[in-house]
């Protein structure tokens, strides 16, 4: 018998479970499902909104058992009449202080707060007193709050402080005041928000959502002045199933393409095939940086989350990103320029659409670096969430659509190009061509496993060309900010850094669909390893599209119009207090 | 050597202080030296007497006259007629309210008489600034005994054979408390101290922090030394400021006298005290909130388990008492636990601190023994109510408390069965109402109360506390609803058994026992539309008394035809046709027409 185990019996049923475990876990494991809201896996349990309350023999009141912990010899009852009328007197007085707008709100048919209600068999609301006003926080081009929508369960406070450890947000003012904002009623815009999204991701409501731009996609396509493009990032492929009820990881590039096609897009690009651009610059960068003494480590710079947080949180360390554009930017600039020239469109009738699974990446889109091509390269962001919706609102069949191809020559992306959408994605291509290119000889084995998986810090060590090339992966901000207090404290041994701003990488941006938990996230990597298994392609040096763009048009990577067009630069962000 | 003839104690509490003894104390100084006394008669500025309505408070030894309500225009006459000629001045002496006798002796008074000083004995008679006065009426004796001769085991077994149960609210056995933190594994453990008092009209803590800081520091040295802790936080609310200054005087003299420091007598026990102010929520007298404000987080409570005796300030091993309950300790230490428990009842040992206040003659700090019955609180310490009126019902134990009605007013008081009658010790908070005092707006008073000071985390305080508050400002705006007092204790209910933490298991009280006790005035709101106790006024309807003749003034005044009845029988007014405008109060001959159902 092992003593780390103890007995508990959940409605009659004995389970074995660990002495860690709280109630909410024993019961999940006797098959007793136990509703929640402010409880999140992959959050620290705080116990607030008082849904999943049960009966503990023995204890005066209910308990919440996402915080109660198990001991020997418990009896819990999770299905008596005192535990289901205080779980519904909980929702009602929930819903006596929201919006009652269900059929019209973003989030209709996948808000937790909804499901709640619908599952407990709640009939009536027997309050009409006040509700809560606030004006909407809609002033940022990533996301936007709701706090009327708000329950107050903190999970958008725990995500932001605990695993991003930006701690934009915090509970303020008391009683029915109570409200979850950031420090002196700021706007995000106003607080040192990345715009990384994870909040919008964890909300169980539409409190936090991204900021919604289908219409302006809507508005282009149906103008017949414009040639409307869009360019898919590695990740939605392997998410946006989800949004049409497939099952999580659901590959689905060729549905996407075809949907997209259908919505009434000119071109279905790739952004793999600038992925693949980015690690020619990068990879370069790279390269030039180890032999002629620059700033090293180099920081990998197309998280747009990543990168506001390092112009807000380490001004002083801007130096380390590399300055090569993210696949998004340089997919914006090559569209307006070279695919314009080349299919003899005026750029000024280009819009140019990017789905991405990312909140950041709208703000990205406007910084006023990114417009190389003299004009707005990227003009829309939608996310994976938007974009499932566009699909939905079109009406498109999405699990009988016949797979289609994506367009040349910006569809053309290799395996390389896909596995950014992962954490040591970036990493990995950039190993692969960075090692070619040093060494001139052939990769044999192009898996760099020590930089795959979820773990917030991967470390690896290449040889290459005679160097002991050491790198660094991390993902998560909390985790990107220990990185950074290292190499600000000149205690980073590495030459090449890779930061995602979101856990496990793109497969779980800020843009993407919710719920995700560390199964969803582990089907999303795998499918996006699989994707790179089966390309014929997997070096990003070897995309022949990317090499007829050198070739015709762009010559040298790092060269002058490469330079111009396919790099930035930063500066400090003065934005929170 | 100087001979001193007389002392002259002042009372330099902050109620007294906010009436005028500053004044008072300088005024007495400069005349005293003016006349050449400050050889004989020595002027010393004391903490809280409890008997704050009454005054600035003057105690003149050796004879220990009592003089109330001074002014500063008084000194002149109290140096030349006490101090010079040795008279009493009779003006200034204490009136008891029912008898209107004068009252020279302080030991005398029903308001002291009938209480048991043990936690207030050195208060009003010490000068909290000075250490020595503490030592020479005994203190830091306790803390030398348990120092230097027993062991920490011993200590808490003391305390724990006391039979002393937490002041602050609960009534948890602080012994049993000590204890668990005492056997929680760790090598860093923490002692702290909640000041952050804020039930509304309780103030025993401050007295005591103001009157008497050094019982409280030596109480938390000694449970530092029996739980095995080496620092210790008291956590002072931030609208304490005298209480702050006091501690702070009496933490910097401990340290000079070597009680707090290292190697205290010389026992190789070290304990290092700090004052932390709290932000002004009350939620924060919570004791899992208490400590995220320390470690400098917004004040909400988390769950328990673990509790804080396992995991408390920064996730150490942390023992939690109140005030009052670290006040206990050196009398259990030096009179050893058997004496302290003689005190008291079965379960409930040792003496209580109340606050009185509302419609009550004597308003002020009473130590009584536990068991004592509320009458006498009220009528022997209290002086009965105000203006001769009829006692309604007295509200005890703060926002987590209940209101009692007359026919409990025999009801002893201790922990068990004020719980059982539906309110709580909570810190000891007496609120006394009479006959015009509307129940239901009690019971809102508290709400509202609640309602602004919950920390919002959890659903059922935060929202359901607003909902009883909407439904219990409509009935008292005669706005009720016909199952209205249903939808009370189903949120009720509700609340109690889901909410997070105590505050807001404990917020519905007042509205439950104000149902339980007083329904028939909920209803008589909701049915009616009248308050009883012409209280709210929307409802404030009039009645028509024994005293009707029947006249028939009334009825002909009467604008809407409210008032029915037989010429030479008693009139009555029909509560749902009238529109309270008084005609009928001015026109009655008999005085028969009053406010109030």
């Amino acid at each position: 018998m092992d003593n780390d185990m103890v007995n508990v019996t959940i409605d009659g049923r004995k389970v074995s479970v660990h002495k860690s475990a709280s109630v909410l876990n024993a019961a999940n494991k006797a098959g007793a499902k136990v509703p929640t809201l402010c409880y999140h896996p992959e959050l620290r349990p705080e116990g607030a909104c008082r849904v999943c309350v049960v009966e503990v023999e023995g204890s005066r009141t209910l308990v919440a058992s996402c915080v109660y912990p198990v001991s020997e010899g418990m009896i819990v009852r999770t299905n008596t009449d005192a535990v289901r009328h205080a779980r519904r007197s909980v929702v009602e007085l929930m819903l006596a202080n929201h919006p009652p707008d269900c059929l019209v709100c973003v989030r209709n048919k996948n808000c937790e707060l909804q499901k709640v209600a619908a599952e407990l068999g709640l009939r009536e609301i027997r309050f009409d007193g006040e509700k809560k006003k606030h004006p909407l926080d809609a002033n940022n081009p990533s996301l936007v709050r709701d706090n009327e929508k708000c329950i107050l369960c903190g999970r958008c406070v725990r995500v932001c402080s605990e695993r991003q450890g930006v701690h934009v947000y915090s509970f303020t003012r008391r009683g029915f005041g109570t409200v979850v904002s950031p420090a002196f009623d700021a706007g995000l815009d106003e607080a040192a928000c990345t715009y990384c999204g994870q909040c919008s991701v964890v909300c169980p409501t539409a409190a936090i959502t991204e900021k919604d731009d289908a219409e302006a996609v809507w508005k282009a396509i149906s103008d017949p002045t414009k040639h409307v493009i869009i360019q898919t990032a590695p990740s939605v492929r392997v998410a946006l199933g989800e949004t049409q009820g497939l099952a999580p990881g659901a590959i689905v590039t060729g549905k996407m393409v075809a949907a997209l096609r259908r919505m009434g897009f000119d071109k279905v690009f790739d952004t793999n095939f600038s992925a693949d651009l980015t690690i020619m610059e990068e990879g370069s960068e790279f390269i030039h940086r180890l032999k002629n003494g620059g700033k090293l480590p180099m920081v990998t710079s197309c998280s747009p989350g990543w990168v506001n947080l390092a112009e807000m949180f380490y001004p002083d360390l801007l130096e380390h990103l590399s300055t090569a554009k993210s696949p998004q930017q340089m997919f914006g600039a090559v569209a307006k320029t070279y695919y314009a020239e080349k299919s003899g469109i005026d750029p000024k009738n280009i819009v140019s659409v990017s789905a991405m699974p990312c909140t950041a990446k709208k703000a990205e889109a406007v910084r006023p670096q990114m417009r190389s091509s003299g004009y707005q390269d990227v003009d829309i962001v939608i996310t994976t969430r938007e974009l499932g919706r566009m699909i939905k609102e079109a009406g498109i069949d999405f699990a009988q659509i016949e797979e289609e191809e994506f367009d040349a020559p910006m569809g053309i992306g290799s395996g390389a190009g896909a596995i950014f959408g992962a954490t040591g994605g970036v990493m990995e291509a950039a190993l692969r061509t960075a090692y070619e290119l040093l060494t001139g000889e052939e990769l044999k084995n192009l898996d760099f496993n020590d930089v795959r998986g979820l773990k917030g810090l991967k470390e690896a060590s290449v040889n290459i060309a005679g160097v002991e090339v050491k790198v660094a992966v991390v993902n998560t901000l909390g985790e990107a900010r220990q990185m950074m207090e290292r190499v600000r404290a000149k205690e980073a041994p590495y030459h090449f850094i890779e930061i995602m701003a979101c856990p496990g990488g793109c497969i779980s941006g800020g843009g993407q669909p919710a719920p995700v938990d560390g199964e969803i996230r582990m089907k999303r990597q795998a499918s996006i390893y699989e994707i790179d298994r089966c390309s014929a392609v997997r070096k990003s040096h070897e995309n022949p599209a990317v090499k007829t763009l050198y070739a015709e048009w762009l010559g040298q990577p790092l060269g002058e119009k490469a330079h111009k067009l396919l790099h930035t630069h930063y500066h400090a962000q003065h934005r929170g207090i | 050597m100087q001979f001193i003839r007389a002392h002259v104690l002042v009372c330099g509490g902050t109620g007294c202080m906010s009436s005028g003894s500053r004044q008072v104390q300088a005024g007495l100084e400069d005349e005293i030296a003016r006349r050449g006394l400050d050889n004989e008669v020595k002027v010393v500025q004391t903490g809280c007497h409890g008997f704050c309505e009454m005054g600035p408070l003057m105690i003149i030894y050796p004879e220990g006259v009592f003089y109330v309500s001074v002014k500063a225009e008084d000194v002149p006459e109290i140096v030349e007629t006490h101090l010079y000629k040795g008279r009493i001045i009779e003006r200034l002496l204490y009136r008891e309210p029912l008898s209107q006798k004068s009252i020279p002796s302080y030991d005398e008074i029903n308001f002291y008489k009938k209480q048991r000083r043990i936690i207030l004995s050195n208060c009003g008679h010490i000068n909290p600034d000075e250490i020595n006065e503490y030592i020479a009426a005994g203190g830091y004796e306790a803390l030398g005994k348990a120092l230097t001769l027993m062991t920490p085991a011993a200590v808490t077994e003391e305390v724990k054979k006391s039979g002393l149960r937490g002041r602050g609210g609960a009534g948890f056995p602080t012994g049993m408390k000590w204890q668990f933190a005492r056997q929680s594994p760790g090598e860093k453990k923490y002692v702290v101290c909640n000041a952050d008092e804020g039930d509304p009209g309780a103030f025993m803590d401050r007295s005591v922090l103001e009157g008497d800081p050094h019982r409280v520091i030596e109480g938390m040295i000694i449970c530092g030394y029996a739980i095995g802790a080496d620092e210790g936080y008291i956590y002072v609310r931030a609208e304490y400021p005298l209480a702050i200054k006091r501690l702070r005087t009496a933490i910097a003299q401990a340290e000079e006298m070597g009680f707090l420091g290292k190697d205290v007598f010389g026992s190789g026990f070290n304990f290092a005290l700090h004052i932390k102010e709290g932000a002004g929520a009350f939620v924060c007298g919570e004791e899992t909130a208490l400590l995220q404000s320390i470690e400098g987080r917004r004040g909400m409570p988390r769950p328990r388990p673990p509790f804080p005796a396992v995991s408390g300030l920064w996730g150490k091993p942390t023992n939690i008492n109140n005030v009052e309950t670290f006040a206990n300790i050196a009398s259990i230490i030096v009179d050893g636990a058997e004496k302290y428990a003689e005190i008291g009842t079965e379960k409930s040992k040792g003496t209580k601190v109340f606050a009185l206040t509302g419609k009550i003659n004597n308003t002020g700090l009473a130590e009584v023994p536990m068991g004592i019955t509320m009458r006498e609180i009220i009528y022997d310490i209290g002086g009965g109510i105000v203006d001769g009126k009829k006692f309604k019902a007295v509200q005890i134990g703060g926002p987590s408390g209940g209101c009692l009605p007359e026919d409990m007013l025999d009801l002893t008081i201790d922990y068990d069965s004020l719980t059982a009658a539906g309110a709580m010790m909570g810190s000891g908070g007496l609120v006394v109402m009479d006959e015009t005092t509307c129940m239901v707006d009690v019971a809102k008073f508290f709400l509202t109360f609640t309602q602004s000071e919950s920390c919002g985390k959890c659903t059922p305080c935060r929202e359901g506390t607003k909902r009883m508050l909407e439904i219990l400002t409509r009935i008292t705006n005669g706005e009720g609803r016909e199952g209205d007092i249903a939808l009370l204790e189903d949120l009720a209910r509700g609340i109690k058994q889901t909410a997070l933490c105590g505050l807001g298991q404990t917020a519905p009280n007042p509205v439950l026992s104000t149902l339980k006790y007083f329904r028939h005035e909920y209803e008589a709101h909701i049915k009616d539309h009248v308050c009883p106790a012409g209280a709210c006024s929307n409802l404030t309807g009039y009645t028509i008394t024994d005293d009707c003749r029947g006249c028939g003034m009334c009825k002909k005044v009467c604008p809407v035809g409210a008032i029915a009845g037989e010429i030479k029988e008693r009139h009555v007014i029909k509560h749902k046709v009238c529109i309270k405008c008084g005609a009928c109060e001015g026109k009655c001959p008999f005085k028969a027409i009053r406010k109030g159902a």
